[in-house]
């Protein structure tokens, strides 16, 4: 049976003893000193730190066995199935892993003269080339840190176009589905737009008419991803990105969900004009814990012309930094992008291929469905909207809930005790008491049977056992989490000066919203 | 279809599909695409080249990489944002727990608890660094942790102008005008002290007005210098009723004031060097905190509050204060980001508990030391300014060549030919400067590194 590591480790500052220390930086030499003279005024006396900075005063194998020990309480990937859905979480090859572990990369300077990184550019060159093959652009830039930050980018870019041909100040409207992820309202917003939502029909796609109703002289775009956030390839896509160019709108893709199209289909071919990709979803590099990932932003032709500096040029001998982009956004972040990141997912492609790329897509998809069809064999969850699913599928507990009690969160923590991580959970908020799945590639089929079985049996307990599920977990390294209380302006605790619960803390002395209440049962899918 | 499975793929082999499609009720994987028109399939292989065994990835990329000169091959004074710092062996060892490293945002918070915790720690170290109140589990790096700040104190005081000092690293600001002209927030700038390279008070406060809604500063500045004058901005700022946004080096923190002491509202920095290697630029550490309420609810991003369980027997730790962010308030949230650079915050936190008080404060130190050891070994090139401004450096200077034009280029290519990577120039970014080049020295730069680059320069510059 499951159980996690419970180790009850102190925070590190408890463990602090004065005169202990974990790390002895390099000095300067005696000579050095010597020349570089008195310290006395080497810091304005204004700007002098009184005293040593307060920090823990540990050794080197406390800081180890603290830090693995808290590893040990983490659930990961590599310790089971992760169906978290819309995030991707699939297996991270180790090859890629060692391939960025050398100084070649390390310790390369984002300002080093060009001459000196050719192997450098020459790799991202290819992998620009690499994505916009597989994505069917025109030309990728590689800066954005992650998929929310693509998304801000294609924003920008949609932003310049409109600026170019005179219609920014009545472009003002970003449309984007109801069902769509949290960050396609957010990154349109952060850009500046009004954000215009489309209901779905009855299917689960986006409903034509009310886009019809929508689009129109002020329309700036449409962010939607395909397969859409309910796991449905959305069929009318050539229509929809034909009502939106009419309109004289732009179609932006939110590569989320592009995984279970590799090879298959894309964007490029469904009429879009900008897309981003999550490498740290479809191309397997590590999340880190909520990253950092990369979220690379591939354009058409026309839109080259907006890309942010540098792009990566190649004349034939010597690969250089281009910045002959007439009308650039400019930078979206410091330097070249995630470049760790950048070179894991390269690794991956290239030990993948063609081939081995739609394999990818199609068992993604095989394993989904395959879950799928022992769920609904069952008769216990429904699935609303269409059967047809691709990389995930949202089932609806809400006839659990009005029978039991027993509400998604429950069962998302009763899966935790059987050695499985938790469905995405409330979202899309077109689901009542949704669980949210998505199984990738990268699991046996003793996984998914795992999967199966952690569902189902969550679902008889919750009939037959409902106070059981609803105290859960019991196996993982704490029992349920008091969210409320977390975030209560009264005992919010964001430093642990202040580790009595209790006597916390004046930051925020408005009362908790209903909203704010709310918000421990929601779980949502990752960017 | 393979008929042996690919090795990343479990199930890609003929006879698991079968059967497995046989659960499923279908006869072919074809079947699971059949919703798809026609029209938007893909008709024809990708054209991408794969490589059929591990080895040949690997080495594929070994041999791309192999031309690079990294600052181990070449002896580097490189700096601008993006330092060369010894990383501990133990940092990366915690780092590539892959418990941390393969997870990913701690939704589930009851089984990722060590994630949460180590985040916790991270938040409670940077915020007793700087003292101020509440720091976030990280953004992408420093320029959009910039970019992020100004938003947040528009959004705190209602006002629409920020302020820069416009001796700033250019894709710092050009990251902070795609994060502010979208919604209407200008951004202008303050002029440096052409003699000490720091704030120009006189101009700073022509320009800060009841319009302004933050004005930001860096200590130490662009140029390297420390300004005694940047512990008396904060107050200006606020006697206008204008926040002020301090940018921090985190290592320099080990001898400096912490900015929330001389009153700064939001900090903001690049943590890369207490986290991880350059790699190139990227990943970084975005580096945000503030001070009070009314910033805290306009904070972006994840924070990791501790609490208890619910039947109150153990300490706990989750995400808390979620009703700020974009997957509950969609386009009402404080920022769009999701994910972020969580794995290089646990980084900082292993990098800070093996280095603690004493570490860090020998580091500065040692920094301090080199760098005014090589500006007194650079003092004897010809004709140049070393260092160009009248103030303390730590860590970088710059350094002007009363030369022809061009001549900052040839230097740093001659250097290349000998195995160095010479100062950023300032030349194309800074040209009131001349012939200018930046300079920056860390605890990696050994005496003799030091001593050989200013012997070469020397004799460029006598030549």
């Amino acid at each position: 049976m499951y159980h996690q590591a419970t180790w009850d480790e102190p925070l590190i500052i408890e463990k602090s003893q004065p005169g202990k220390r974990g790390h002895s930086p390099a000095g300067p030499s005696d000579i050095e000193r010597k020349i570089a003279g008195d310290l006395g005024d080497a810091v304005p006396r204004a700007l002098q730190r009184n005293g040593l900075p307060p920090l823990p005063e540990v050794s080197e194998p406390e800081v180890i066995r603290h830090f693995v020990r808290l590893s040990q309480e983490n659930y990961s990937p590599d310790l089971g199935i992760y169906p978290l859905g819309s995030c991707t979480m699939k297996y991270n090859p180790k090859s890629a892993e060692l391939a960025v572990q050398t100084h070649k990369l390390e310790k390369l300077h984002p300002e080093q003269d060009e001459s000196t990184v050719q192997g450098m550019l020459a790799l991202l060159y290819r992998l620009d080339k690499i994505l916009a093959e597989i994505t069917g652009m025109s030309r990728m830039s590689v800066q954005p840190a992650a998929g929310a930050h693509g998304e801000f980018l294609g924003c920008l870019i949609i932003r310049s176009h409109h600026r170019s041909r005179g219609e920014l100040e009545k472009r003002t409207e970003m449309i984007v589905p109801d069902s769509s992820h949290g960050t396609n309202p957010a990154s349109a917003a952060m850009a500046g737009f009004k954000v215009m939502v489309v209901p779905s029909n009855s299917e689960g796609m986006v409903d034509l008419d009310e886009l019809k109703k929508l689009a129109g002289p002020n329309t700036a775009g449409l962010m939607i991803t395909n397969p859409n956030t309910l796991g449905i390839f959305e069929k009318n896509i050539l229509e929809i990105a034909k009502i939106v160019h009419e309109a004289g709108g732009l179609l932006y893709y939110d590569g989320a969900n592009f995984n279970p199209l590799l090879g298959k289909v894309r964007p490029g071919d469904m009429g879009f004009d900008i897309v981003h990709l999550n490498l740290h979803k479809t191309f397997a590099t590590p999340h880190g814990g909520g990253g950092p990932g990369a979220g690379p932003v591939g354009v058409t032709k026309e839109l080259e012309r907006y890309l942010p500096v540098p792009l990566i040029g190649f004349d034939g001998k010597k690969y250089f930094y281009d910045y002959d982009v007439p009308d650039t956004v400019g930078k979206i972040r410091a330097f070249h992008g995630n470049i760790g990141i950048l070179v894991r997912a390269y690794a991956y492609i290239m030990s993948l291929g063609a081939e081995g790329l739609k394999t990818v897509a199609e068992t993604a998809v095989l394993n989904t469905n395959y879950i799928l069809s022992r769920i609904l064999a069952s008769g216990t969850y429904d699935l609303p909207f269409a059967r047809a699913r691709k990389h995930e599928f949202v089932l609806s507990a809400k006839k659990l809930y009005d029978s039991t009690g027993v509400r998604a969160m429950d069962l998302a923590k009763r899966m935790l005790d059987k050695g499985v991580h938790a469905p995405t959970t409330y979202f899309p908020q077109i689901v009542d008491e949704a669980l949210m799945v998505e199984v990738p590639e990268t699991e046996s089929l003793a996984d998914l049977d795992q999967l199966v079985e952690a569902l189902l049996g969550v679902y008889r307990e919750a009939q037959t056992n409902p106070e059981l599920v609803k105290d859960a977990p019991h196996y993982a390294s704490v029992r349920r989490i008091d969210d409320v209380k977390a975030s209560h302006p009264k005992t919010l605790t964001l430093h642990w000066n202040n580790p009595s619960i209790s006597k916390n803390r004046e930051v925020l002395n408005e009362e908790i919203s209903p909203e704010e209440s709310k918000s421990g049962l929601t779980s949502p899918p990752s960017r | 279809m393979a008929q042996t499975g690919h090795p990343f793929i479990p199930n890609s082999s003929d006879q698991l599909r079968t059967s497995m499609l046989k659960t499923i009720g279908i006869s072919s994987l074809d079947e699971l695409y059949s919703d798809i028109p026609r029209e938007v399939r893909l008709k024809r292989p990708l054209k991408v080249d794969g490589f059929p065994s591990e080895q040949e990835v690997r080495s594929n990329i070994e041999q791309l990489l192999k031309e690079n000169k990294s600052g181990t091959d070449y002896n580097s004074f490189l700096g601008a944002g993006i330092y060369n710092h010894y990383i501990p062996a133990a940092v990366k060892a915690i780092v590539s727990r892959t418990e941390f490293q393969t997870s990913y945002t701690p939704y589930q918070a009851e089984i990722s608890q060590g994630l949460l915790q180590s985040l916790f720690e991270f938040e409670s170290m940077i915020r007793d660094l700087t003292a101020v109140d509440a720091v976030n589990s990280s953004l992408y790096d420093g320029s959009t942790a910039l970019g992020e700040a100004a938003r947040m104190a528009v959004r705190a005081t209602g006002k629409y102008k920020v302020i820069v000092p416009r001796n700033l690293h250019p894709d710092k600001l050009s990251v902070l005008r795609n994060y502010t002209e979208p919604v209407g927030i200008r951004v202008e700038d303050f002029e440096y002290d052409k003699e000490t390279g720091g704030p120009d008070i006189d101009d700073l406060q022509a320009k800060l007005d009841h319009e302004t809604a933050a004005l930001y500063c860096e200590v130490p500045s662009f140029f390297g210098t420390l300004d005694a004058d940047a512990v008396r901005i904060p107050s200006m700022c606020h006697e206008k009723g204008a926040l002020s946004i301090i940018g921090f080096d985190p290592i320099s923190l080990g001898g400096l004031k912490p900015p929330g002491e001389y009153g700064a509202d939001i900090i903001v920095a690049e943590g890369q060097s207490i986290s991880s290697e350059m790699n190139f630029g990227g990943p970084g550490l975005g580096i945000i905190g503030c001070r009070g309420e009314n910033l805290l609810r306009q904070i972006p991003g994840r924070l990791i509050g501790m609490t208890t369980t619910i039947d109150g027997t153990d300490k706990a730790f989750s995400m808390v204060l979620q009703t700020r962010e974009q997957h509950i308030r969609r386009e009402r949230a404080t920022s769009n980001i999701c994910t972020n650079e969580a794995l290089l915050g646990i980084g900082a936190a292993a990098y800070l508990s093996l280095l603690g008080p004493k570490g860090l404060h020998d580091l500065f130190e040692s920094i301090l030391v080199k760098t005014r050891y090589a500006i007194k070994r650079l003092q004897e090139i010809p004709k140049a300014s070393v260092p160009r401004f009248e103030a303390q450096h730590y860590q970088e200077f710059v350094v002007t060549f009363k030369r022809a034009r061009g001549i900052t280029s040839r230097i740093n290519r001659k250097l290349l030919l000998a195995g160095m990577h010479g100062g950023r120039s300032l030349v194309k970014d800074f040209p009131e400067l001349g012939e200018s080049s930046l300079l920056c020295v860390t605890e990696t730069n050994t005496g003799e590194a030091i001593d050989r680059f200013s012997g070469l320069m020397t004799k460029l510059l006598r030549g």
